[in-house]
């Protein structure tokens, strides 16, 4: 296992990844059970979004477990996709183009922050010095007209995309960080901490559609956000808790009943993520974010749960234990 | 262009309505509006890379071929037809022609300038002049949007935007040049009220 030691990585989240690639192959082998002798355009949606799973779950694998420096620019990749999808998505006005161009030079910076584990100028970054720097940078414009508006949807777009979303990729930093004396070790337990939040999250998506389908309404193939029934809601919410006591023991610090909490949590604020996300799609009178993944949608369609959950999970763990 | 499309697809991002509508091979015309320098290269990037060398944008020659550097890069890595807009004597369109006889394909720009970001102006008629001499040749319509937000005539800055793309079904010449240009502008404006795009002004 000389390989091993080289990866920011350890051999249970390697057991943990292996055994999602199992998931991954039993969701491919009853879909096309289900896809079996029907129409190809039957269950097409639900074809291509298990096709995507396995190249977004694939890269997220690689980006996480090659090294450091490669999670922190994919994450302050996302990012990126995420704000452009919102920012093209929104109403912008044309003399705002400078302004959202400087938006768009505060995620190498925020990501810089973390990536050196600056906690106190990544908590206070966004939301203090680029609050005030871009109004300023508006105002030197000069024009008036729907300035509230404008900074308003521009500041809450970069809060979303850019310093919720960073706070999973701080969770890579955060244990040697917080480690006392700050003498530089290099600490394997943050990816694992990382993909436990992505992992939870996203399992919490499908918890809540598929309990959703199965209980809630049959032979309705959703199109916005599924598992909006109760059934879907709580199914989401035991099965995600469930999961994290399982796989937290052996990757995280947590307890079994912290872990079980912090699977609640992150159920419940994944669902508030994913509805947010909703509304705003519903205001703006669109379906999708965009159509980056196949069968999902835009990038920000599936985020919207993450840039929830990534804060709240990274404030509980360093609460209790870092 | 090896590099330019890994750049468009992060910096900009398409998102396109009826790829299987653009030519697949020559000679054939595309006619799109103009916003920004980045219509050609978004253009350039939605075809394959075997076809690249056939697909030839049909640009100003008084703009592209004004200094040397830029004449180079424009004729040898873009591979631009540059027309004279204010012409003494010949056929202006002469390259354009020969192009479509070797089978090329043609990006044609009727707005004849970049313009007003985001907005539609009137198309100028060389279009039709081509048409009428090669009936048989498709016109396919392109409608851009977002790369007027992205790279706007007059400014050095890019800023990333989406970039929505919408094919029209190919037209044929039909034997009058003022009824068929207004059948293209019509198709092209068309287009445009597919989408759905969010204010920008």
């Amino acid at each position: 296992m000389n390989l091993l030691e080289q990866l920011p990585i350890t051999q249970d989240l390697l057991y943990i990844i292996a055994g999602v690639y199992v998931l991954l192959c039993l969701a491919t082998v009853i879909v096309s059970l289900m896809r079996r002798g029907q129409a190809p355009e039957k269950h097409l949606e639900l074809w291509l979004r298990v096709k995507s799973w396995w190249y977004m779950i694939t890269i997220f694998t690689f980006a996480i477990c090659i090294n450091r420096a490669l999670s922190v620019i994919f994450l302050g990749l996302i990012s990126y996709l995420a704000l452009k999808e919102y920012l093209s998505m929104i109403p912008t006005r044309r003399a705002d183009r400078r302004v959202l161009f400087w938006a768009y030079i505060a995620i190498p910076l925020q990501y810089y922050w973390v990536y050196s584990g600056w906690y106190g100028m990544f908590i206070i970054f966004i939301p203090v010095w680029v609050f005030l720097f871009l109004p300023f940078r508006m105002v030197l414009k000069g024009e008036t007209d729907g300035f509230l508006k404008a900074i308003g949807t521009l500041n809450w777009g970069l809060m979303m995309t850019v310093f919720s979303l960073s706070h999973a990729a701080y969770l890579i930093v955060l244990p040697e960080t917080a480690s006392e004396n700050h003498t530089p070790i290099f600490d394997k337990s943050g990816a694992a901490l990382l993909f436990l939040l992505v992992l939870l999250t996203q399992f919490n998506d499908v918890a809540q559609y598929v309990w959703g389908r199965l209980i809630g309404g049959p032979k309705i193939i959703p199109k916005v956000s599924p598992g909006k029934t109760w059934v879907g809601f709580l199914g989401g919410i035991i099965s995600t808790a469930l999961l994290s006591m399982l796989l937290s023991l052996v990757i995280s610090p947590m307890s079994l009943h912290m872990a079980a909490l912090a699977g609640v949590i992150i159920s419940f604020t994944g669902f508030i993520g994913d509805v947010t996300i909703s509304a705003i799609k519903r205001d703006l009178k669109v379906k999708d974010t965009g159509s980056t993944i196949p069968g999902h949608g835009g990038l920000l369609d599936r985020v919207d749960s993450l840039t929830y959950t990534a804060p709240v999970f990274f404030h509980f763990l360093r609460y209790f234990y870092y | 262009m090896l590099l330019v499309r890994p750049l468009v697809l992060i910096g900009l991002g398409i998102n396109i309505r009826n790829r299987k509508a653009l030519p697949t091979q020559g000679p054939a015309v595309i006619i799109a509006n103009h916003n920004s320098h980045l219509d050609t290269l978004v253009i350039l990037s939605l075809f394959p890379l075997s076809l690249l060398s056939r697909v030839r944008p049909v640009a100003a020659a008084d703009y592209f071929l004004r200094n040397p550097f830029l004449a180079w890069f424009a004729t040898k890595i873009i591979g631009i037809i540059p027309i004279q807009r204010a012409t003494k004597g010949g056929n202006p369109l002469h390259q354009a022609f020969e192009a479509l006889r070797n089978n090329e394909i043609l990006i044609i720009y009727p707005e004849g300038s970049r313009g007003v970001p985001e907005e539609l102006t009137k198309f100028k008629k060389g279009i039709s002049l081509i048409s009428k001499k090669f009936p048989e040749i498709p016109i396919t319509p392109l409608f851009l949007h977002g790369l007027g937000k992205a790279l706007p005539k007059g400014d050095a800055v890019f800023v990333p935007f989406f970039c929505d793309i919408f094919v029209g079904n190919a037209q044929l010449w039909e034997g009058e040049k003022d009824l068929f240009m207004q059948k293209l502008e019509a198709q092209i404006t068309d287009l445009s009220k597919q989408g759905h795009f969010p204010e920008w002004d």
